[in-house]
Formats: C-alpha cells, structure tokens, sequence
C-alpha cells in the first residue's frame, strides 16, 4: 500500500508529484485538526492541503470525520487544536460567511436553494446588481447568463428553478458557489441524486473550473467516480487521518482498504460459525425479486429468497444496499418490476401491504423509523400486531401480558419491565424491543437493516444468534450491516451491491472479506457483469 | 410479579393533573375569600343550583369541543375550524325547526339534531381529506373551513338570526336530568365515552403513535390516513354537539357569534390539561379540568370585581402563569431564581 507519509512542513512535499496546475503551494493546508464533541473525538490530528487546479477526494466510511472535516474548513465547527492556513497565512474561520469571504464555497447534499425564484435569483442572491435603489434584473441575468456559459451550461437564468431537473438544480447550487470568485470549492456528495449521465455534465463543470485553478474537494461514497475525476485523495478512519495518496498511484482495492482498515489476515482467520442452517427443501423461493427498482434509488434488481436462508447484502454506504430493503418492503415505492411472495405476483405499495404479505422491515434508522420513545416498551412491541389487527380489536389483556413477557424474557430485554418508557432504554436493548415488534408479527421474510449498529457487543452476539435461530426454523431473512465479517458468519448466500446495482451474487462458500472487498472495489467488475 | 406500589403522595405529586387541578382550586379558595358562600348549592324544584353547578354548565360548550380537539392535537394536528362548525350546526338545526311544520314537536327537534350531526360528519370529512389525502398542513387546512365555514352558516340562515321555538330543543342547554342540568350530562358522558373508546380499544394507542412518531407509524402497518381522518371527523362532531347546546342556549342560530373563538378555548383547555401541541400522548381528563379552569377563570372575574377593562389581561396573565407553572423547566428555572441569592450570601 502506497502511503505518502504527511509531513509537518509542506515545502517538503515532493513537487514532482503535483499535476498539470505547476505549483506545489496549497492554498489550504489545515494540519493536526482536532475536534471533540463532548468529550468525544471526532477528529484527531488529521491534516489535509488543497492545491489549485486538483480535485481532492476526502475519503471514508460513514463516520470517519468527512463532514466534521469540512465543517472545521468552512468555520462551522471551532477546532480544538490545529489551524488552518490559507496561501500560507494563519486563518480562524468564525463562521461560513468568514470562509465564503475568503474564497472558500460549499455546496451541500441536499441542494439549498429556493426552488421558488428564477435560476439568476438564486444565484445572485443576497448581491444582486442595483440601481436606483432596487435591484437591476436586467444586469442581474447577464451576469448570471456568463458566469453560466463559462461554465458551459445551457441554462435559462430567467427561468424558475422548480423547472429544473434536481441535477442542473444541483449545477446551479455550483455555479452560485463559484460566482462568488471561489478558488476552494467543497462538493459534499454532489452525485448522489444524479444519474449517470448528469454526473458526466457535473464532472465536466468540475474539470473546467479545475482548469482555472480552483482547488475542488470531492466528498462521494462512489469509488468509480472518485477515480475518475480526482487527482488526490485524502483517507481518514473513525476521525484519523489514514494517508494522503496520488489517485494515478493507488487502485480502488487499496483505498477500499485504507477506509475499512482491518488487517486482513487476521479477519480471515475468524471462524466462521457453521451455517449448516441451510435453505428448505422447497424448490419454490419465498420472495422473488423480479427487477424491482426506482429511478434515482436502485437499478432494477433480480432476488430470490428460500425459506430458511439468510442473504447478507453487502456493499459500501450508498451502494444501494438500504434502498433495495425499502422498496422490498414498500417503505418506498418501487416505479419498475415486481415481486412474487410465494408466487404471487404483487408490487409492494406500502409498508402494510408488505406486512399483509408476511414481510418485516427494521429500519437502520432506529431512532427516526422505529422508536416511540414516548410509548412503553410493551406498547411499542405489540404497536405493529396492533396495528394490523385494527383498532377495533384491541390486543387482549391476556394475551398482550403473555406475548410481552415471552419476548423480554426470551430476547434479554433490560429493564424487565413492561411499562418502562421507551425512551430510557439503551440502544441495544430498543433494537431487542423493534425486532420483537417484528417477531411478534410472525414474518416469513424479516429484513434486517443494521440491526447491530451503534449497540453493545452482548447485544450483538445476541441478534446475531436470533437471526441464526430464525432462519432455522424456517423464516427468511434479508441481512444488512456495514461490518463485512458480520455479513459473511451469517448468510447462506451473498449478495453485492455497488454503484446501485447488484453486481454480484454467489453462495457463502468460505467467501472471504477480502474477497468481497475486491468485488466490492472493482477488481472483478468487469467479469462479474457478464454473470449478472 | 408485584411491583413495589408508589405510595399516594408521590404519585400525587409526580401526576401531571397535579398542576391544572391546583390551579383550579385556587380559583375556588379566591371565589370562596370574595364570596363565601361561593360552593353553596341549592335544591329548587328538583333542580340543583349554585355558583358550581352553573360553571360547570358554562364549561360544558368548551368540554366538548375540547374532546375533540385533543385527539386532533395528539396526531400532531389542530382544529381552527370548531368555531365555524359549532355555528353550522346550530344554523342548520335551527334553520330545520322554523321551517318545519310542527315547529314545537319532540320529532323535529331530534330529527333537527340528527341532520346537523350529519352536517358535521361532512364538514369533519372535509378537513380530514385535507389533511390526511391532500397533506396540507393542518393549521391551514382548517382555517378554510374556520373562515368559510361562517360563510357558509350565514348562507343557511340567510344573514337572518333565526329565532325558534321549541322547548324541547332548549332542554339541550336548558333540560334538568337527576336533579342536574342536562349540558353537564351529555358533556360528562361524552367524555366517558370517548376515554371509553380510546383507552378499551386500541384507537388511543394508534392515535398517540401516529403523534409520536408518523413515520415509524407508517413503516409499522398503522393506517394513518384512516386514524388521521376519523379524529378530524369526531372533531367535527364534538363541536356540532357544542353548536346544538350554545345555539339552544339562546334559542337562535346567530351565524356570526356562535361558538365565536370557541377553538382559542378549547385549544387552552386541551394544553392546560397536559396533551402537548407536539403531538403523542393526551389526557381527556386533562381537558375536562382545562375547561373547567377556563369557565372558573371567567366567573372569578366577575366575582371580584375586576374591572372589563382589563378582563381579557387578566385572563391572559393567569394562563400564562398556569402554563409556566407546567412545565418542569420554568419551575426549574423559577425555585433557581429564589435559591441562587441564598447561595451567594453563604458564600460572602
């Protein structure tokens, strides 16, 4: 693994390896960031330079400090310790505004514009040109009008944003950004509501602007396009900084390993516990997937899914792992193909069709998809068997009793007690509490998304058990966790996702991470379509 | 397994009836200073009279539709529309019983009566369509009906105050039952019912978690549209229920008046009984005794002889207290307010 070692004094960087822009002073160099919130470090002595004319990618899984990192850039986060220099000058950024006067732009995720004002209005927003003391609409679209033809875009400035795409939405979000005289421009996942296609124009915009000079950071969880715009990436892990790499030097295998970061040999070594859990005897699959997918979310997808089998769905954030769980499930509805529950063809509208249909769903967003915190633990395990038999029949006392006790009982739930608020339970014990929400409903097909995150290692072990158990006696289920060594102890057959596709599916013969991580990267790409 | 029982006095203290039915007390011990024979109650005729039982009486417009009002808050929802209802149903029943053939006959007051609940099932259609199928914010979508609901009131009593006779319409308002008027009656059972309804079956429970947490709802099975709709209906049907009683109390339908702000009431009555306005769990206790502070509120008013002039001050500086006295963390603030000097002077 190639690693280029940072060094406290930039001048020390070997300017042999700055591209085509000809200098080998960054603009921007923070060094030694450290960020606490609450005690907990978020980053810890991690540095990053931009030089102009580079894309930069910041690299990292979910939590790795990306964010964090940009936000200390732009002075919305103070640092702890560390500065940040700009054209090798001391600068404390106190707020965006600060940053932005400096030259410094952002251009979020989620565009942030008003969809309700014309594409030169959003713009020039907050300095449009004036005249006799209103603003001068006339000079206010000429400029808009250049600064969108430098950029090469074939937009009306007079026109409404609302009657645009989200993804020339998004092009304007940048044209504002850099109208501003930019020479740093922060792109935080700019792709991920694009299609192939709108990220080509994107990526066009971002190689013009690279040819002025501007320094781009490229935050993006895609690795095909991140290797294919960068010229540098910059990789941290759980808040440190892992190195900084030439992209032409290092392949996406290695990167891949530079953001998971576990010695590989070792977790090879881990024993695999034996899934003689095996599929039924049933030819008929359970859940056929038939190229279930929605514009923007998921490429059409093919599944099918045997009685008693676990699929672990593996793939980085943003591989479309999630996504392919919720249109299964209804929780968003999917705009092609169908699915077939026990042969019969059905396409998942909502989550209680689903239900109807035997499907459960636990969402790895616990806290906004799951939890009532406000409702007891009781209430909150018997709220989907509630809600399916209808108001009109109330669970009866007896039986609520019985149910809820047999499932604390039999998941470990602490505190013991029924009418403990939820909201005073710890995470892994909530989790216990949503699978027994799901559990009690009896499901043939239980989808599991995450179900290990952020919980303690007993609670943990004991999901895992209950999923191995579960498929035991019959129930199928679908397997989702960002930990790869998680996914491959309990799936019978895995599945791969990257770029929102399938691209890979193959039973858990002795797969090992390795071999998923390069599935994942790319290494086998090529080949493995021609199976899918 | 037994769990340890908490014992009277810290339950008591821990209720979060505590602070409404304190506040409500006081007004009494205020009254009782002022006038002390304020609690006396007499028996004339077989009819039960008094300061008390009037306030009750008056509070029961406000109880009603406060009933409704706090199933729509615990959806996360509110209800501005009540007011224009409550004056549609009285139009409606009224505008039916002058036109009727038999003005005075028992029939046409209950046939009036059922017409204008049905009236108010498709008026509380209405808003729950909006809401729950169009989305629109329910703020907004029941300020259609509030503003154009009188619109339409007026339209059925043709900008006329209608005027009726028929005894047995006034026995709404007016009617003894058991030595007891008949509002307070129908407002009570009303209450029963509906805690009946939401606590015996599982509408309560669905209601709270739809208000808790509406998308964790949806991804659990719950049919929110459906809950979302009804209480909007049953709103719909309270505050008909509360038009029949104000519109029988005068024996007129006055599209203009009647029911005038009642939403501003019952929406006071639903947070000073404890149901938050951001939705989930709700107390119709809570919004009996809210109602009640309200009414008490008003005849304490007069009883001491605060001045009209600054009425509605003063009515508004005691709910603001009320309210602040509710929540943990203005009493928080208020006991640090009071403790903080003493500290200071241990210290010098």
């Amino acid at each position: 693994m190639k690693q280029v070692e940072l060094s406290k004094d930039p001048a020390a960087g070997d300017p042999s390896q700055q591209p085509a822009a000809g200098t080998a002073t960054p603009i921007v160099e923070m060094t030694d960031i450290s960020i606490a919130f609450g005690g907990v470090p978020a980053l810890s002595k991690v540095s990053l330079r931009l030089f102009p004319g580079e894309v930069h990618a910041l690299m990292g899984e979910n939590g790795a400090g990306k964010s964090t990192m940009i936000k200390a850039l732009t002075g919305v986060y103070a640092v702890d310790s560390g500065h940040v220099a700009l054209d090798g000058e001391r600068r404390h950024f106190h707020s965006p505004a600060d940053s932005q006067a400096a030259g410094i732009s952002t251009v979020y995720q989620e565009v942030n514009l008003c969809t309700n004002l014309t594409v030169a209005e959003n713009m020039m927003l907050g300095r449009q040109p004036r005249r006799c003391g209103g603003s001068d609409r006339r000079a206010m679209n000429r400029q808009a009008q250049e600064i969108l033809e430098r950029l090469g875009l074939d937009v009306n400035p007079s026109s409404p944003l609302s009657a645009h795409p989200i993804a020339i939405q998004q092009l304007v979000a940048i044209a504002r950004a850099v109208s501003v005289d930019a020479r740093v421009l922060i792109l935080d996942e700019p792709t991920s509501s694009l299609d192939a296609d709108e990220v080509e124009k994107l990526f066009e915009v971002m190689r013009t602007l690279r040819a002025r000079g501007v320094a781009i950071v490229f935050v993006s969880h895609f690795l095909d396009q991140v290797f294919q715009i960068s010229d540098r990436m910059t990789v941290l892990r759980n808040g440190n900084l892992v190195g900084e790499v030439m992209t032409q030097e290092t392949s996406q295998l290695e990167v891949v390993k530079m953001m998971i970061g576990r010695e590989l040999e070792v977790l090879e070594k881990l024993e695999r516990e034996s899934s003689d859990t095996g599929r039924g005897s049933t030819d008929q699959p359970v859940l056929k997937v038939l190229g279930i997918g929605r514009k923007g979310s998921v490429e059409a997808v093919d599944l099918d899914l045997y009685e008693g089998e676990v699929i672990g769905l593996a793939g980085l954030l943003g591989s479309g792992r999630t996504e392919l769980a919720r249109l299964l499930f209804g929780a968003d509805a999917a705009d092609r193909g169908e699915l077939a529950v026990r042969a019969e063809p059905t396409r998942p509208r909502t989550p209680r069709h689903a239900i109807k249909r035997k499907i459960a769903f636990a969402s790895e967003n616990r806290r906004a998809e799951g939890v009532f915190e406000d409702l007891t633990v009781a209430d909150n395990m018997l709220l989907a068997l509630q809600a399916a038999r209808g108001w009109l029949r109330p669970i009866p006392t007896g039986m609520r009793n019985r149910i809820v006790r047999e499932y604390i009982e039999a998941l470990d739930i602490r505190p013991t007690e029924p009418n403990a608020l939820m909201r005073n339970l710890s995470g892994g014990n909530q989790q216990k509490v949503l699978l027994a929400r799901w559990l009690i409903t009896q499901p043939e097909i239980l989808i599991l998304d995450e179900p290990t995150r952020g919980i303690d290692v007993g609670a943990k072990a004991q999901i895992q058990q209950l999923v191995a158990d579960l498929s035991r006696r019959g129930v199928a289920v679908v397997f989702i966790s960002a930990e790869l060594e998680e996914v491959l102890r309990l799936s019978d057959r895995l599945v791969v996702m990257r770029d929102r596709r399938k691209i890979d599916e193959r039973p858990n013969d002795d797969v090992k991470v390795s071999d998923v991580l390069e599935i994942i990267a790319g290494a086998q790409a090529s080949e493995e379509r021609d199976h899918v | 397994m037994s769990e340890p029982r908490t014992p009277v006095l810290q339950r008591l203290r821990t209720s979060p009836l505590v602070w409404p039915v304190g506040a409500v007390l006081t007004l009494i011990v205020i009254n009782l200073i002022a006038h002390s024979d304020f609690l006396s109650v007499q028996l004339v005729h077989g009819h039960m009279y008094g300061n008390v039982i009037d306030i009750a009486r008056n509070s029961a417009p406000v109880l009603l539709v406060g009933l409704g009002m706090t199933l729509v808050i615990a959806t996360r929802g509110i209800d501005l529309s009540v007011g224009a209802i409550a004056a549609i149903a009285g139009a409606v029943a009224c505008v039916f019983i002058s036109d009727a053939s038999s003005e005075s006959a028992v029939g046409t007051a209950v046939e009036a009566c059922f017409l204008a609940m049905a009236v108010c099932v498709v008026l509380g259609l209405w808003n729950g369509f909006l809401v729950s199928v169009l989305g629109i914010q329910p703020i907004i979508a029941t300020l259609v009906l509030m503003t154009g609901g009188r619109g339409v009131a007026m339209l059925i009593t043709s900008a006329q105050i209608t005027t009726i006779h028929n005894s047995n319409y006034e026995f709404i308002s007016d009617g003894f039952v058991f030595t007891l008027p008949f509002a307070i009656l129908l407002a009570l059972g009303l209450w029963a019912l509906t805690g009946l309804i939401a606590r015996r079956t599982a509408l309560g429970l669905l209601i709270e978690a739809v208000g808790i947490n509406p998308e964790a709802s949806r991804l659990a099975g719950v049919r929110s549209r459906t809950i979302i709709w009804t209480v909007y209906v049953f709103s719909a049907l309270c505050a008909g229920l509360a038009g029949l009683m104000i519109s029988a109390n005068t024996s007129a339908a006055d599209a203009n008046s009647n029911g005038l702000w009642i939403e501003l009431d019952a929406i006071l009555a639903v947070v000073i009984g404890g149901t938050s306005l951001a939705g989930g769990r709700f107390s119709l206790t809570g919004t009996m005794i809210g109602a009640l502070f309200i009414q008490t509120l008003k005849t304490t008013i007069t009883a001491i002889g605060i001045s009209p002039d600054y009425n509605y001050l003063f009515k508004a500086i005691v709910v603001i207290a009320v309210c602040l006295v509710q929540s943990p963390k203005a009493r928080a603030r208020l006991v640090g307010l009071f403790r903080v000097p003493r500290k200071q002077a241990v210290t010098a």
